[in-house]
């Protein structure tokens, strides 16, 4: 009898996972749906990098960033020494506001080329149709797996994680592992996060739970999160210098950079043998940024040319310390305080661009009643 | 009011010339832009957008919080204010100028510093929880606001009463009043039209605060502003965005002509410009210091927690954090003293500007006729009440040919900043303007004098106190200008003081932090110098 309702209790179980594997595979063709948009052969023609880059002497091109874009000097100057191309570069904001004002301006760019478009945006840029597809020749060094454009619209130049950090010496408990470890008691009111709807790498943090705990889990997680007083603050610096240790703050836990640690080591006074805070490689999302040549350029081959050089060495070595961020070129060296302090993780949380920029609303619209409500 | 308004504006001629400068002015670089913005914006499905935005439970909520907790701000920046002023406007005594121009220093502070200033006092007095915690709560944007704010009152107010003749006041006395039944019966009512017009100011200010709302408010609260932020950044919602720029600027319009309406009623036909100079003081000298020390002191507890962290490093308190200012840091495109000269630059530029189309302005609107007088009085406070969203926007898509497309050129960042400069110098220059004694004015025109003769060598010469507090608001502006600066495409060689310090603040390490408080540090003594001067040149003249 025993046996019996057992066995009927898994068949149930089963029946039910086979319902919900439906239903998953439903809402999974719906986000497919969504992906073949974005993804869908744009078909455009693909700019050809110009044979002969003479003829491009005395060119004038502009190259928009976000505000956090920086080079050393000298950088850009390398690319004008070698092709005659002059670049002017203009900051505009964060990487929303970017983003944004583009597909305001779509087909009549303010600038050639675009850098700083991340794949939690890369789909609402695409949509808007911003990017000219482009086969970069450095493209060989870059790996796959950041190749999200299978038409090549959009280049990647680098990437980072989002990561949970913690001050270790400033821990109740031992350092966290899981993203489970964030609602141990032992961490009680320990951690702070940032507001998806105003923060970068807090909408990272919650796409990180939403690709570890899927469509179903992450609700649940979240309101376990706030029952074990989870702080959420508008921006990165009021919870890094705000909340968390490093400001003075009292709690040890907060969403920020797989790089933080290498910068808390470099521009730390008095200096430091070792970076005071760690990194919670499970909860790490990966970022990556792109850049793309504008559609409606007057100069795609000097928008080109600028792009390959992108992807070269000389760009991509001086990248690490000016952005704190990893060059895509694999063949790039990194910087000391990188290798010892800086790893990735090796398993980052992904989720497909089409399906953030299909569910955005929806997802932050959920949090806010779970988290805010 | 009308005799002297028919004197000067009574040809057309003279009506279009006052008008022209401003009016253009205005018209192209908001007025148009801002158009061009929201006709973009309803163009795809407007109406609908209309009504779903109007009807949304959460835009309703978030509206009336703009409204009641501006309303509440500058209530209580009035009160926190007028002590001060009262000091200021009528008593002489050493250091006037200083305290003058320390006031105006929480203006220029960066949000994000002066918001980690907070949340620091607010952890040491334990005040982090409860109604009246300065952290997370509505309690603590309100008291940012008045931080913020304080100035705006202290300066426009106290330039008016500092110039009003105080013969009526004295007669009360004579005549039995008390010292207080004067002030209210007297000379409270003739601020009145200046008090009401600071009100504005200080009203919309904090109509449209972004950054204080964002960090002092939690991620709870949600404003008009912060709203249009994020339908038109996090979502490229750009219908919903114009019908809350629209809603907006309605709240704007209709606030300022029920000021009109009020003011209309105030004008009591005060007579300045006979004797400028401040009144000998006849309150108690304790009293005078007591309020200085007080008012300063609120003011003083977040600037001294800054000062203090620029100072500290890891070898204890010193200077190297402000010698490390002119080397480059990473993530910065160039020095922070570059950033420093830029800031000044642009300031100085805005400020000019801002000075010059608000001075015609004020003429036209104290002079022009009623329609013009008011058409302009009411379209330079727009600027002021509209999301930085909306005008860096509607920068960006209108001027986009290339003969014109100023977007990316250094020329558009002082431009946008002036424009929210001149309605301080307006606010500051109309009443006073207004309350000149006409018989000067006719005794001049009865020798012979032209009406430019009479504005240049009577009316300039009164009003330049005014100018002078509006120049010195428009520079303090610019200086501590983020939004609309962030929206406009920047070289990298143009990078100005908030924004280096909003990139040195978005990285790990106390290096860079340190850097960031230091800078913040430069930008109060810079604008309390350059208030002193303005402040100054005003004092050798008159």
């Amino acid at each position: 009898m025993k046996t019996m309702t057992n066995r009927s209790f898994r068949t149930g179980a089963l029946l039910a996972l086979v319902a919900l594997i439906a239903a998953a595979c439903g809402s999974s063709t719906a986000d497919t749906a969504a992906e073949s948009e974005c993804f869908a052969d744009p078909g455009l023609r693909a700019v050809e990098a110009a044979d002969d880059l003479t003829a491009l002497d005395g060119t004038t091109i502009t190259l928009a960033t976000h505000d956090s874009f920086a080079l050393s000097e000298g950088t850009l100057e390398a690319f004008t020494a070698e092709t005659g191309i002059t670049v002017e570069q203009v900051a505009v904001g964060d990487a929303g506001q970017l983003v944004s004002q583009s597909v305001l301006t779509a087909g009549e760019p303010t600038a050639d080329v675009l850098f700083g478009i991340d794949n939690s945006f890369l789909c609402r840029g695409l949509d808007a149709g911003l990017f000219t597809p482009y086969v970069s020749s450095g493209l060989g060094t870059v790996p796959d797996d950041l190749q999200l454009d299978p038409f090549n619209r959009v280049t990647p130049i680098d990437f980072g994680d989002v990561c949970v950090n913690y001050w270790t010496d400033a821990l109740p408990g031992t350092a966290p592992e899981t993203l489970d470890d964030l609602l141990d008691p032992v961490n009680a009111g320990q951690f702070v996060t940032e507001n998806p709807e105003t923060s970068s790498p807090g909408f990272a943090f919650l796409l990180a739970t939403i690709a570890r705990f899927g469509e179903d889990g992450w609700e649940d997680y979240w309101t376990s999160l706030v029952d074990n007083g989870l702080s959420v603050t508008a921006g990165w610096n009021d919870a890094y210098y705000g909340e968390f240790t490093a400001g003075g703050g009292e709690r040890a836990i907060v969403t920020s950079y797989a790089s933080s640690p290498p910068a808390e080591f470099l521009f730390a006074d008095p200096p430091v043998e070792a970076p005071p805070t760690g990194v919670l490689f499970d909860s790490c999302f990966r970022q990556i940024e792109f850049a793309g040549i504008l559609a409606g350029t007057e100069h795609p081959d000097a928008a080109a040319a600028l792009i390959d050089f992108m992807l070269g060495s000389t760009f991509q070595e001086d990248v690490p310390l000016n952005m704190f961020v990893y060059p895509a070129n694999s063949e790039a060296e990194l910087p000391d305080a990188f290798i010892d302090f800086g790893p990735l993780a090796d398993d980052p949380l992904i989720i497909d661009p089409a399906e953030i920029e299909a569910n955005r609303d929806d997802w932050t619209e959920r949090w806010n009643a779970i988290v805010l409500g | 009011m009308e005799r002297h308004r028919s004197w000067i504006g009574r040809s057309r001629a003279g009506t279009i010339g006052l008008v022209f400068g401003p009016a253009l002015f205005l018209g192209i670089f908001f007025i148009l832009p801002v158009t061009q913005l929201l006709i973009r914006g309803l163009g795809d499905g407007g109406g609908a957008a209309f009504i779903d935005t109007l009807t949304s439970p959460t835009i309703r909520s978030a509206a009336w919080f703009t409204l009641w907790q501006a309303v509440a701000s500058t209530l209580l920046t009035v009160v926190v204010a007028m002590p001060l002023t009262a000091v200021l406007a009528n008593v002489s005594f050493r250091g006037r100028r200083l305290v003058n121009a320390l006031v105006t220093v929480p203006f220029v502070l960066p949000t994000v510093v002066v918001a980690g200033a907070f949340l620091a006092t607010s952890e040491q007095l334990g005040l982090t929880t409860g109604t009246f915690a300065l952290n997370r709560s509505v309690f603590a944007i309100i008291v940012a606001h008045v931080f913020f704010n304080v100035a705006v009152v202290v300066r426009t107010v106290g330039g008016y009463w500092s110039q009003l003749s105080r013969d009526d006041e004295h007669a009360a006395r004579v005549l039995g009043a008390t010292a207080l039944g004067a002030f209210f019966q007297i000379t409270f009512r003739r601020l009145r039209p200046s008090l009401l017009a600071a009100s504005f100011l200080v009203f919309f200010f904090t109509f449209t605060s972004f950054g204080v709302v964002l960090i002092l408010g939690g991620a709870r609260q949600r404003t008009i502003e912060t709203e249009i932020f994020r339908y038109a950044i996090n979502r490229t919602d750009f219908s919903t965005a114009a019908v809350l720029s629209v809603v907006q600027l309605v709240v704007v319009v209709l606030l300022v002509a029920a000021n009109l309406r009020l003011r209309g009623r105030l004008s009591s036909g005060d007579r300045i410009g006979k004797r400028l100079r401040p009144a000998r003081t006849t309150v108690g000298a304790a009293v005078v210091w007591t309020t200085i020390i007080v008012t300063l002191g609120l003011l003083a507890v977040p600037i001294a927690a800054l000062v203090e962290q620029s100072l500290r490093n890891g070898n204890g308190y010193g200077f190297a954090n402000y010698a490390a200012l002119s080397d480059r840091p990473p993530f910065l495109t160039v020095t922070p003293r570059r950033a420093v000269l830029n800031s000044v630059g642009f300031s100085c530029v805005a400020a000019l500007l801002a000075t010059v189309m608000g001075g015609w302005a004020s003429f036209a609107i104290a002079y022009g006729s009623r329609r013009w007088s008011r058409l302009l009085d009411t379209a330079y406070l727009l600027p002021l009440g509209t999301s930085a969203v909306t005008l860096g926007f509607g920068v960006l898509i209108t001027f986009d040919s290339s003969w014109y497309d100023i977007r990316q050129t250094w020329v558009i960042i002082p431009l946008t900043q002036a424009l929210i400069g001149v309605p301080f110098v307006t606010r500051a220059m109309v009443p006073v303007l207004r309350a000149i004694d006409p018989k000067l004015r006719e005794a001049a025109a009865s020798m012979g004098a032209t009406p430019g003769r009479i504005r240049r060598d009577i009316d300039l010469p009164i009003a330049r106190r005014a100018l002078a507090i509006g120049a010195g608001f428009a520079f303090a502006i610019s200086l501590g200008e983020f939004g609309a600066t962030s929206f406009v495409g920047r070289r990298p060689e143009f990078m100005t003081v908030p924004l280096a310090i909003g990139r040195l603040l978005s990285q790990p390490g106390d290096l860079l932090r340190g850097q960031a408080m230091a800078l913040s540090v430069i930008l109060m003594v810079l604008t309390t110098a350059v208030l002193m001067m303005v402040d100054r040149a005003d004092g050798s003249v008159l």
